[in-house]
């Protein structure tokens, strides 16, 4: 399995303090991988600094032949701002952007298309609604509809079922495992064990410092999950400069 | 009906002229005013509107009530205090509430010195409430190209400008351009403020910028319809306070905001998304 993206002492932070410290690794082309840890472990950190929104503090992220484009992020639903006027056909066609970017039009073929990604999200009838009108389940799956637009060779999931009912779940796996069968890489990152048991061949348990990283059922063992849960959560203020740089 | 809405434009050149100013006005400030709300900056928005006080003021010390320098002062200083709010806000503790507070008040002592130094109560006067009748060819001529300027540029970044607005995330992860879109707005938001300021005067150039937008927040859920709405609301309100004003002997920058304000207010009862009939009696409850 050829690597679409490898870390090497990689670590991320705000004002200089790491929020992932020293991580190093490879997501091979086609992996579906669950970031799993506590809060303040550098999860949505990981996703960002893989999007390029924030650049590391540092250590390196290689992106072999996968270029901005080819990278498809859906940003934690707390950060949309869902009072904004726009209909779930304008958010979904939003997709695009890759193809239609500044100024490009949107034509017929490009309609049928939005169209069919919120039939397939099962959002049907919903196109002209407001998106303030939307339940969290169903602005999760205008989000998704998205995401099938980019159509990415990399996926990044910022908890995309935080809250979420059992059906909204279900439907929405269902979509992450046909990205899977399509040989899309797939990142999630989540906090159910069960569900990243079920459904996540590969798993990485992070606390700022990663923890483990492979097979999950070996990943998520009780000792690794112990070992997490010791990190501490606060940024020292009185932290020293980290002398274990490459 | 002829006596009431034509004659006035079609009798005297300063009413056509004051007519065409504040339509012209309308069609970009507007549309600008729905991102300025959209973006929770109305604040930010009547902060820079002062701010252009004391560059137009110094222009106004060293060459007189000049066009030019009037407007190169007032947009080097609406810059300026654009940047400089920004920059408070985001490497200070002051929160950006009272960083601009901070900025206004002091914006609006210094100009009113300035101009208080050089020029009579009347020049204070038209800079503060503008002065709608007296735009000349050149002014007019200014606040056309602006708005000309603006609607290009606004067509050209409303695509990010929207997702800078609902996902700012999803943007910066396909695109680099959200800084480069935020500066380019603020530098609008200061393009269109000082073509308002010689129309209307510092005190009252957001009001054209503003009051259609929250306005017309009232009537769509749809951020285009929103925008075109703005613009007629504008436009309508532009040209009932000119109407007004020569009717009933009005000053006329205060009776086009007040029109404006007008729309405002039936807006908020008569609104059907979030207006207070609505609230008020919702009917009864539906099926489904």
């Amino acid at each position: 399995m050829a690597s679409v993206l490898a870390f090497q002492n990689l670590t991320l932070g705000y004002d200089r303090h790491p929020a992932v410290h020293h991580l190093s690794g490879e997501i091979g082309e086609g992996a579906l991988l669950a970031v799993v840890g506590p809060n303040g472990a550098g999860k949505s950190t990981l996703l960002k600094g893989i999007v390029g929104v924030l650049s590391p503090l540092g250590g390196k992220i290689s992106r072999n032949g996968v270029n901005a484009q080819d990278i498809a992020y859906l940003p934690q639903i707390a950060e949309i701002d869902r009072s904004f006027p726009i209909s779930v056909f304008d958010l979904v066609a939003m997709g695009l952007w890759k193809h239609a970017g500044l100024l490009g039009g949107i034509g017929k073929a490009d309609r049928e298309k939005i169209t069919i990604a919120i039939e397939a999200v099962g959002l049907r009838g919903f196109e002209h609604r407001p998106i303030g009108t939307l339940s969290g389940g169903q602005m999760q799956r205008a989000l998704f509809a998205r995401l099938l637009l980019q159509d990415a060779r990399v996926i990044l999931l910022d908890e995309p079922f935080a809250s979420l009912d059992s059906k909204t779940v279900s439907d929405l796996l269902e979509l992450v495992h046909r990205w899977h069968g399509e040989k899309r890489t797939v990142v999630a990152v989540l906090h159910d064990f069960e569900l990243v048991k079920q459904h996540f061949p590969e798993a990485l348990l992070l606390a700022r410092e990663p923890v483990a990283w492979g097979n999950t059922a070996q990943t998520l063992s009780a000792e690794n999950l112990l070992k997490a849960r010791r990190m501490s959560e606060a940024f020292d203020d009185l932290a020293g400069i980290c002398e274990d740089a490459a | 009906m002829y006596d009431l809405f034509i004659a006035p434009f079609a009798e005297f050149d300063f009413m056509r002229r004051a007519l065409a100013g504040v339509i012209i006005l309308s069609l970009s400030a507007a549309p600008i005013g729905i991102f300025l709300m959209l973006r929770r900056m109305s604040l930010a928005g009547d902060v820079m509107a002062h701010a252009i006080l004391p560059g137009a003021a110094l222009g106004f010390l060293v060459a007189g009530l000049d066009l030019f320098a009037m407007t190169v002062g007032g947009i080097a200083a609406g810059v300026t205090v654009a940047v400089a709010a920004g920059l408070v806000a985001r490497f200070t503790e002051l929160k950006e509430d009272a960083a601009l507070a901070a900025f206004y008040l002091v914006s609006l002592a210094l100009g009113v010195t300035l101009i208080s130094l050089k020029g009579s109560n009347v020049d204070l006067f038209r800079v503060l409430f503008g002065s709608v009748l007296a735009l000349d060819n050149a002014t007019l001529l200014v606040i056309a190209s602006f708005t000309t300027f603006s609607l290009f540029a606004l067509a050209l970044i409303w695509r990010p400008l929207v997702l800078e607005c609902v996902d700012p995330g999803f943007l910066r992860s396909v695109s680099g351009s959200g800084t480069m879109v935020h500066l380019l707005f603020l530098a609008l938001v200061v393009l269109n403020l000082v073509a308002a300021f010689h129309a209307l005067g510092t005190l009252l150039a957001v009001g054209m910028m503003m009051l259609p937008a929250a306005a017309a927040r009232f009537w769509t859920q749809d951020v285009t319809r929103m925008a075109a709405y703005s613009v007629l609301i504008g436009v309508v309100s532009g040209v009932g306070g000119l109407l007004v004003s020569f009717h009933f002997n009005l000053p006329t920058g205060p009776a086009v905001i007040l029109t404006a304000g007008i729309f405002y207010a039936l807006s908020v009862v008569l609104g059907p998304v979030g207006g207070l009939r609505k609230r008020l009696s919702p009917g009864r409850h539906l099926e489904a």
